[in-house]
């Protein structure tokens, strides 16, 4: 039974003790660790809460700039064939002018050959027409004078006629 | 079994370290032997029982006085044969001085400071004026009667308790506990207070003290009290950690530890009672409209049949929580004080029979202590628990 009974020395140290822990601790410790170790997990809890925040934000991002890439790339291929378009335009431009210029030039001097041929043919004739009349006068000038001479001037003539 | 040479060596080593730690039980027995009676002659079983310390082997003189032991009791009556009831009641009991070890002969104990009111006034003074058997100022310790063990004075011829507030072994176990408690908790929210960052994460001592409140409070407190538990977490987390190192301590077999402090009803006392104002001080008014008039047909309220058993309930709880803390270290302590009782009660048997069941108290004191180390942990949980629900059952609120 001695060890159910309790001993009224050790229920007042026992009390004392307790008591004085309890308030030392209650007052000075446990709020103390209780409310950092609160405070901490709020701020992880915000952490984490910010982080996917964040987490959204750069997969929003991500996707605008996908989407402004995918954009460009449209661009450019639209440039390129645009550009190559046009291209094909200029080169076919020019060559429909180049066309154009080389059988003007052609034309050109065709019509040059054309004209100095007639220049020349009408020289020509008119050359022939003189020796005709420059021919005609001296005929007339060797028949006057002797027939064996005119024979002879009738020789000369052609001749001349035949070295120009 | 076949054991391997090696497993041999081991459990050889394991004794002879194991040994050692025993023999202070023994030191503890011899010096009862002694208190209880003022001379002292050479008991056979404690040269045995010596003997046995030593090795397992034992010469053959010993063995021989071993045989004549039983005769040596015959004819020297005074030589009290080990009486293992007596040292597992006086370990489980309180006492006046910290007895440390007996060293050839001689006590070696801490006197404590003994405060009593006697019929001739207040007197504190050191226990080792009392402990060896003398008197003083007319105290003395009571060897036998009603108040056995404790101190006493004579009154007209009647053996009669002084007030006793002395500062006895469990006492101090007691101051011990608090001052580890204080020193461990201030110096962890010290390391808070340092360095007030939101994000500052200790590490060590506050380290692992948070990790320990921590999970208390999160899978104790929070759920059994309810919302408002941060009001209550410092009692149940102060309690809980007073029970836990008091168990701890308890299992220390050396100085500052030993001490059954748990395993002592006035402390056990002192912590239900400290529950129960808990409970019933802040207890909400549904809580008490749920025990005087409680949700019962009319006719187990007239007769207060249902009040009276509600009533009653707001006592058999904290009773409960006393007794199964006090029983449960109380059995734990007298169990292992038991088991090592098995080498000295088996002392005078010789060394076959000596040797072996050594050998087997050993191992199921190992075992034991494993097991102790669990229920440590496990009634200072349960404590806490309990007193959690209880709290969170008078915290109800109207459900409508």
């Amino acid at each position: 039974m001695g060890l159910l009974t309790p001993s009224g020395g050790l229920l007042f140290w026992m009390t004392l003790a307790f008591a004085v822990v309890f308030l030392i601790l209650a007052k000075f410790a446990f709020p103390i660790i209780l409310g950092s170790v609160t405070k901490r997990k709020e701020f992880i809890d915000s952490s984490l809460d910010a982080a996917k925040v964040a987490e959204q934000k750069v997969a929003d991002l991500q996707l605008q700039s996908e989407q402004i890439i995918a954009d460009a790339e449209k661009e450019k291929v639209a440039i390129l064939k645009e550009a190559a378009t046009s291209r094909d335009r200029i080169v076919a431009d020019a060559s429909v002018q180049a066309q154009q210029e080389a059988s003007r030039i052609i034309a050109e001097g065709r019509r040059q050959a054309e004209a100095e041929k007639e220049a020349i043919l009408a020289n020509a004739r008119g050359e022939v027409a003189m020796l005709a009349v420059q021919m005609a006068t001296k005929i007339l000038r060797g028949n006057l004078s002797a027939s064996e001479a005119q024979q002879a001037l009738q020789e000369n003539l052609a001749d001349e006629i035949r070295e120009s | 079994m076949i054991l391997s040479r090696t497993y041999r060596i081991l459990i050889v080593m394991l004794l002879a370290l194991a040994l050692p730690g025993a023999s202070s039980f023994c030191a503890h027995a011899e010096d009862d032997a002694v208190t209880s009676a003022a001379i002292q002659p050479v008991s056979p079983v404690q040269t045995d029982s010596v003997s046995a310390h030593t090795g397992l082997e034992m010469p053959s003189d010993s063995a021989a006085r071993a045989d004549a032991a039983p005769m040596v009791a015959g004819i020297a009556p005074e030589a009290e044969p080990f009486n293992p009831k007596k040292m597992v009641m006086e370990h489980l009991a309180d006492s006046y001085d910290w007895h440390i070890t007996t060293f050839k002969g001689r006590h070696i104990s801490i006197p404590l400071p003994v405060i009593v009111k006697s019929s001739t006034g207040w007197h504190v003074f050191m226990s080792n004026r009392i402990t060896g058997g003398g008197t003083y100022k007319g105290l003395y310790i009571a060897k036998e009667g009603s108040h056995e063990g404790k101190i006493v004075e004579d009154v007209d011829g009647d053996q009669r308790r002084p007030i006793d507030i002395s500062l006895t072994k469990t006492a101090c176990g007691i101051l011990v506990v608090c001052a580890i408690m204080l020193v461990l908790f201030l110096t962890a929210a010290r390391a808070y207070k340092k360095r007030n960052e939101v994000d500052y994460c200790p590490k060590g001592l506050a380290g692992l003290l948070e990790w320990l409140i921590d999970s208390i409070l999160d899978s104790v407190i929070k759920p059994c009290v309810g919302e408002n538990y941060l009001k209550f977490a410092p009692y149940l987390l102060t309690a809980f950690f007073f029970i836990f190192c008091s168990n701890l301590l308890g299992l220390v077999p050396f100085f500052p530890g030993g001490a059954n402090i748990t395993g002592n009803i006035a402390v056990t006392l002192v912590l239900a009672v400290a529950t129960f104002l808990a409970v019933n001080l802040f207890g909400t008014k549904e809580y008490y409209k749920e025990i005087f008039w409680p949700d019962v047909p009319v006719f187990l309220k007239a007769i207060p049949l249902m009040p009276v058993i509600e009533f009653i309930g707001i006592f058999t709880k904290p009773f409960a929580l006393m007794m199964r803390l006090f029983a449960n270290i109380m059995a734990g302590h007298s169990i292992i004080l038991s088991i090592s009782c098995i080498i000295f009660a088996t002392a005078h048997l010789g060394a076959a029979v000596n040797g072996s069941m050594t050998a087997i108290s050993v191992l199921f004191m190992v075992f034991m202590n494993c097991l102790e180390l669990l229920v440590a942990f496990l009634q200072a949980y349960v404590f806490t628990m309990l007193s959690s629900v209880f709290i969170g059952l008078a915290q109800v609120k109207h459900e409508e």
